[in-house]
């Protein structure tokens, strides 16, 4: 995740409190999810950005994941998400997500 | 996912961007308070 959009999720946490927050991400493949995940839980494995040793427990959802996609409006869901669902594997990011989540 | 919690979308410029990640979620109900379109290069 690159340092500004760590910065802005920093702030957001701190202004709102990150138990009140969820991250839902759009990413097309699996690589790259689980580092998503982890600064947004943990902290940037990097140790370089502003969530360096910072542990939000902010839960991630990727936006095509069922429990996500169900709750979208049917129209909103054929008209934005159907193609990118055909194209986008989500079944190993739901792994990795889920697996996240149940650490929190 | 728990309703009434607020939304941080990231999205990707290969997969879903950040921007139709917000329309759905708002579309369900949620509030998005930051949306972003990261680009894997």
């Amino acid at each position: 995740m690159n340092f500004e959009n760590q910065g802005v999720i920093k702030r957001l946490a701190d202004q709102y409190g990150p138990e009140n927050l969820t991250v839902v991400l759009g990413n097309g493949e699996a690589n790259g999810v689980e580092v998503f995940a982890e600064t947004v839980t943990q902290g940037d494995p990097s140790y370089a950005g502003p969530l360096a040793g910072v542990a939000l427990k902010i839960p991630v959802y990727h936006v095509l994941e069922e429990d996500v996609m169900g709750q979208v409006p049917e129209k909103l869901r054929e008209e934005k998400l159907q193609l990118s669902s055909l194209v986008i594997d989500i079944e190993p990011m739901h792994q990795v997500l889920q697996s996240s989540r149940e650490k929190l | 996912m728990q309703k009434g919690k607020k939304i941080i979308a990231i999205g990707e410029r290969d997969g879903v961007p950040g921007p139709v990640i917000a329309e759905c979620l708002e579309g369900a109900g949620y509030e998005v308070i930051f949306q972003a379109t990261e680009c894997f290069v």
